[in-house]
């Protein structure tokens, strides 16, 4: 297999005396999407932030396409990482289509000079701008509400705005955190075919969720976080018949469960 | 009636000096909810810088030809203002970024001072007002009205024209280019700005810059209209310009141009107005205006309430 684009090794992350993340592993390769699961707590927004250079880790180094990642956030949009939130993040008060431009500020160059006389470099970077952004946004299926303020859009158009203002900066990985959390089951079908659709333009895929359902149909690989521990680590088939995996997120099976009570009833 | 007239073109006029100042004030407040208090500073080193360059750059054949001495003065006041500016910032409010707001606040007031009194000191002869030539055409027009009469200096039908022109274009410019979209998006939530790859130093330095130039072109007008300059001017102009944004509803471009009409305006009609108190009294219904303003309407005219962040 060919060299992974994005690869964590070994991450650990300790605030104070909490280790939220124990070298935990991750390898993405190209055209792959890959899941992280795991229940409250498990530390997987904290691994996505250590990812775009929001966290510093402790301990560890994560490479994007063989180079260490920079330790600025704008750097790291830079370079090629771009995120959604769990808590949706979006600039309230301006319109769909300007915050995806504003995901377009990297990759255009007009400076304050170049505005101010309004050359032609101006329009045409302006205009180039402008329809790339159109394209995202009908792209996501937002094609209507261009002109609409974030903070008035519905909960799950603004994630989907946000899928939309992340692919603006020209990534080539996505991080997408909790990206179905609060939608009914057509949005997520439709996020699930949309997340296929980002895949095939060529853009890796890392999804945070909690729905094992949708997780296990969209993954190549899956990875199971546990108390800041990576557990688990392969296709969705073996991740979902793990006996450990259904430990951590139902607890012990029934029978084991018997047993215990059994015993403690006995002594 | 011509009186008034009169005093209301007045007003218009004033209004627009203080408009200048206060979209500085406006825009820095709006990207990083700082009240940068020293920018009245700015407009002052600005009409001082300008001065320097007519007295000591302009060759005194040019110095008389205004379509020369004016822009020359004009760039010379707004780039030593923006210099300023820049120094101010990387120095001065970048080091507290973060911090409570009432550090950088305090900040401000310390670097007001200290520009006055750099200025006073070190500036030949600052300690009393200095003269200042009228770098435009002298005369202007007169309009007749019943049986009074009034002139309108050329120069402050330029003046007006200039502030408008100039406030409009600064609310292009932030609602439809590349940068006024980072700016926004960095007054909107800083923190994903960055994680767009937006530097925030840099659209914050160019957010102090902007407010600069502009208040370094009140600096020149307010020198020829005035026919003198002082170190205090920058304090006082400064409070109104600061009401102005404040009127009008701080952040808001629109509403920095409105409040500073306002002010100047209410500020000449009283002094015409034996029944206010005349000249005497007139800053005192300027803060009354405010006063109101605070207790019916405190988000300004086009300011927007306060919201916290979920």
């Amino acid at each position: 297999m060919s060299a992974p684009v994005l690869c964590a090794s070994e991450v650990s992350m300790v605030f104070g005396g909490l280790v939220a993340l124990d070298s935990v592993s991750l390898e993405l390769h190209s055209g792959q999407i890959v899941g992280l699961i795991g229940p409250n707590g498990a530390g997987k927004t904290t691994f996505f932030n250590c990812l775009t250079g929001l966290y510093v880790p402790t301990k560890g180094r994560v490479e994007l396409s063989g180079s260490v990642l920079p330790k600025d956030p704008a750097k790291v949009t830079v370079a090629g990482i771009a995120r959604t939130f769990q808590n949706i993040r979006l600039f309230p008060s301006m319109t769909a289509l300007e915050n995806v431009l504003v995901g377009r500020h990297i990759r255009t160059k007009q400076g304050p000079l170049s505005t101010l006389l309004h050359g032609p470099s101006f329009r045409h970077g302006e205009r180039a701008a402008r329809s790339r952004a159109q394209e995202l946004l009908a792209f996501v299926g937002l094609s209507t509400v261009h002109d609409e303020l974030a903070r008035n859009l519905p909960y799950g158009d603004q994630r989907r705005l946000e899928i939309a203002r992340a692919l603006a900066t020209e990534p080539t990985v996505l991080l997408l955190d909790e990206p179905t959390a609060g939608m009914n089951p057509q949005e997520t079908e439709a996020t699930r075919q949309l997340i296929f659709a980002i895949r095939d333009t060529g853009v890796s895929v890392v999804v945070i969720e909690h729905d094992t359902k949708f997780i296990f149909s969209l993954c190549d690989r899956v990875s199971v976080l546990v108390q800041g521990r990576l557990l688990v680590q392969g296709s969705p088939e073996e991740v979902r018949g793990d006996p450990r995996v259904i430990e951590a997120y139902l607890g012990k099976p029934p029978e084991e469960v018997a047993e215990i009570v059994e015993e403690a009833e006995n002594e | 009636m011509a009186a008034y007239l009169e005093q209301l073109v007045n007003g218009l006029v004033l209004g627009s000096i203080i408009g200048l100042i206060a979209l500085g004030y406006t825009m820095v407040y709006g990207v990083i909810q700082l009240i940068n208090f020293a920018h009245g500073e700015v407009f002052m080193v600005g009409a001082y810088a300008s001065l320097a360059c007519y007295l000591w750059i302009l060759p005194p054949d040019l110095a008389g030809t205004w379509y020369i001495a004016l822009p020359a003065m004009i760039l010379f006041g707004s780039l030593v203002a923006a210099l300023l500016a820049i120094a101010m910032e990387r120095f001065a409010y970048r080091p507290l970024r973060g911090a409570p707001r009432l550090a950088p606040l305090i900040t401000a007031l310390g670097v007001s001072v200290f520009l006055q009194e750099v200025v006073r000191l070190f500036f030949p002869d600052a300690k009393q007002a200095k003269p200042y030539p009228t770098p435009f055409i002298e005369g202007g027009i007169t309009v007749h009205l019943g049986d009074g009469q009034f002139t309108i200096a050329y120069i402050r039908i330029l003046l007006v024209v200039v502030a408008i022109g100039l406030a409009a274009l600064l609310q292009l410019y932030i609602s439809r280019s590349r940068m006024g979209r980072a700016m926004r998006a960095i007054a909107n939530d800083p923190d994903t700005a960055r994680l767009m790859g937006i530097n925030p130093d840099r659209i914050i330095v160019w957010t102090f810059v902007i407010g600069a130039v502009l208040a370094g072109v009140a600096g020149v007008f307010y020198g020829g209209y005035q026919n003198t300059i002082n170190t205090d001017m920058g304090f006082q102009n400064g409070i109104f310009a600061f009401t102005a944004a404040v009127l009008g509803g701080i952040g808001s471009i629109r509403g920095a141009v409105v409040g500073a009409m306002i002010i100047g305006v209410v500020k000449t009609i009283a002094g015409q107005l034996p029944f206010l108190g005349g000249t005497q009294y007139d800053y005192v219904w300027i803060f009354v205006v405010l006063i109101f303003m605070l207790v019916f309407r405190p988000q300004g005219f086009f300011g927007e309430t306060e919201r916290v962040r979920a």
